[in-house]
């Protein structure tokens, strides 16, 4: 191929020396497309979970059950099943600090990639249109996913400090998720704190959800009508279930009695 | 029925050069009649700006009849103006009516400098066809129709793509500055067709990563689609996405064959 222009900087698997080669995935990651595509699998590990863990705090409804021969909260068993994962075929709690790990690692790729791509969108235009632009198709959720992101970031952050490690929760009691979720969210700030929180999650997932189609190239005339759709519906799930908590336990449907 | 729009207000970007700073500057069109195009509304203006002595405003166009894809500018905040599918040599000032002001700006983004007023610099496009966006062909005498079978959803949906003018409005209406849909058109079009095959890999990898070193990323906005003048869709963007990540792999198993 002749090329008579001065490359930028391109990575170039077909045209460098093998030695000269960077590792596949760091050569991958260092183009936006590749960065695109880890904002979009790390996207789906993030919805997955999303999902999992909305659908897991629906047992907050079921109440009391016996268990082993004694009454305890249905979402308290369910807690401590899932340190129990795949026990015995890894000792406790391992395979829950696995998915943790997944998680975790999802998380920092997918702010590396946002940070990395906005910067790169930032000197793409550095002088902005001097008069106002009329948007056709970016909608709101497309023009502020880096301030859901955000939002829902700082959310993640509370929501540990008050669900998983305790500091910000009254009474905190390991393992005693009922009560705490009860002693969190019976406090008014905290429960318009959790509804503001999955309206942003959600707002968030309704443009990421559709976008995630686009960047993985998942394009096909067969199901190209549905991704909008599914899109909405993720969205609308996980804001219909987890914003569902605090408004339940601000009526008194999750209330938490001590048992015998 | 012919009307005349009276009383429209201009304010247009005048820019001495790509590394001066510009301003907008104000002028007012008493009356026009609403089958003039929007350029030829500019060429009136330049004639009177000329008369007065003045510099006339510097902008692109060439053909005016919506194929070459010269002509740009940024109209009221839309990329090619307020009508859909058209470049602005087609939009007319019917468009518009009496009283209103028309904000005029070039296309901004790094990659396309001003060279003065509304006229940019846009020959990163031409870098990032020059990476790829030709077939090898072996040189003599036209080959006979239908000597290739090409189906004919295939050739359709190649034909599609191939529409794109290269005028940049994708990149202008992109809120980040991004070419997906330029670069995605030109990789479409010939990684869907026969002739293109024996370069596919080599042309997505190379297409793209000229394009990264150039311009921003795809949000998936979908404005581009919006202000394109040929209307290509953004699925081009999915192909070339899903077509970039086969090429890492498969350029990378090819070499491995040296």
């Amino acid at each position: 191929m002749s090329q008579t222009f001065q490359r930028g900087p391109v990575t170039g698997t077909a045209v460098k020396k093998r030695s000269r080669r960077k590792p596949f995935l760091v050569d991958y990651y260092s183009t936006a497309v590749g960065k695109k595509y880890v904002m979009a699998i790390t996207g789906i590990i993030g919805v997955a979970f999303i999902i999992g863990h909305m659908v897991g705090n629906l047992k907050a409804y079921l109440g009391v059950i016996e268990h082993n021969g004694e009454q305890v909260y249905d979402i308290d068993v369910y807690g401590e099943f899932l340190r129990e994962l795949l026990v015995p075929i890894l000792p406790h709690g391992y395979a829950l600090w696995g998915l943790r790990l997944l998680l975790i690692g999802a998380v920092v790729l997918h702010l590396h990639a946002a940070w990395s791509l906005t910067m790169l969108n930032r000197n793409a235009r550095p002088v902005k249109y001097q008069g106002a632009r009329d948007y056709q198709i970016a909608n709101f959720a497309s023009r502020t996913m880096r301030w859901s992101g955000v939002l829902v970031l700082v959310f993640i952050a509370w929501h540990l400090a008050d669900l998983t490690w305790g500091w910000l929760n009254p009474g905190f009691e390991y393992g005693a998720i009922y009560r705490n979720l009860d002693a969190s969210l019976s406090r008014i700030p905290v429960a318009a704190l959790y509804i503001a929180a999955n309206i942003a999650l959600g707002i968030h997932l309704f443009h990421g959800v559709w976008s995630l189609f686009q960047s993985m190239g998942w394009n096909n005339p067969r199901f190209n009508r549905w991704r909008k759709g599914i899109a909405t519906g993720i969205a609308a799930a996980v804001v219909v279930g987890n914003v569902s908590f605090p408004i339940m336990t601000l009526a008194g449907v999750i209330s938490f009695q001590p048992l015998s | 029925m012919t009307n005349t729009l009276k009383n429209l207000t201009l304010k247009v970007w005048r820019q001495d050069g790509p590394n001066t700073s510009g301003s907008f500057e104000t002028h007012t069109i008493e009356e026009i009649t609403d089958e003039a195009s929007f350029l030829e509304m500019i060429d009136i203006l330049n004639e009177r700006l000329i008369e007065d002595g003045e510099e006339a405003i510097v902008f692109d166009h060439d053909c005016r009849e919506g194929i070459c894809g010269t002509c740009s500018l940024m109209i009221n905040g839309q990329a090619h103006g307020p009508e859909r599918g058209t470049a602005t040599c087609q939009l007319h000032m019917r468009k518009f009516s009496s009283g209103d002001t028309i904000v005029i700006e070039p296309w901004r983004a790094s990659a396309f400098p001003i060279i003065r007023d509304l006229m940019v610099d846009r020959s990163s496009f031409d870098r990032i066809v020059e990476a790829g966006g030709y077939i090898t062909a072996a040189t003599g005498g036209a080959p006979d129709a239908n000597l290739i079978p090409v189906p004919k959803p295939v050739s359709d949906a190649a034909m599609d793509a191939a529409q794109c003018i290269g005028c940049g409005a994708c990149v202008a209406a992109c809120p980040n500055g991004a070419a997906n849909l330029f670069t995605a058109a030109k990789i479409t079009h010939l990684n869907l067709l026969p002739q293109g095959q024996a370069e596919r890999y080599s042309r997505a990898e190379d297409m793209v990563e000229t394009m990264d070193s150039y311009f921003g990323s795809c949000t998936n906005h979908g404005e581009c689609e919006a202000a394109c003048p040929k209307e290509i869709s953004i699925d081009v963007i999915a192909l070339m996405n899903a077509d970039y990540r086969k090429a890492k792999v498969q350029n990378r198993k090819q070499l491995s064959r040296t």
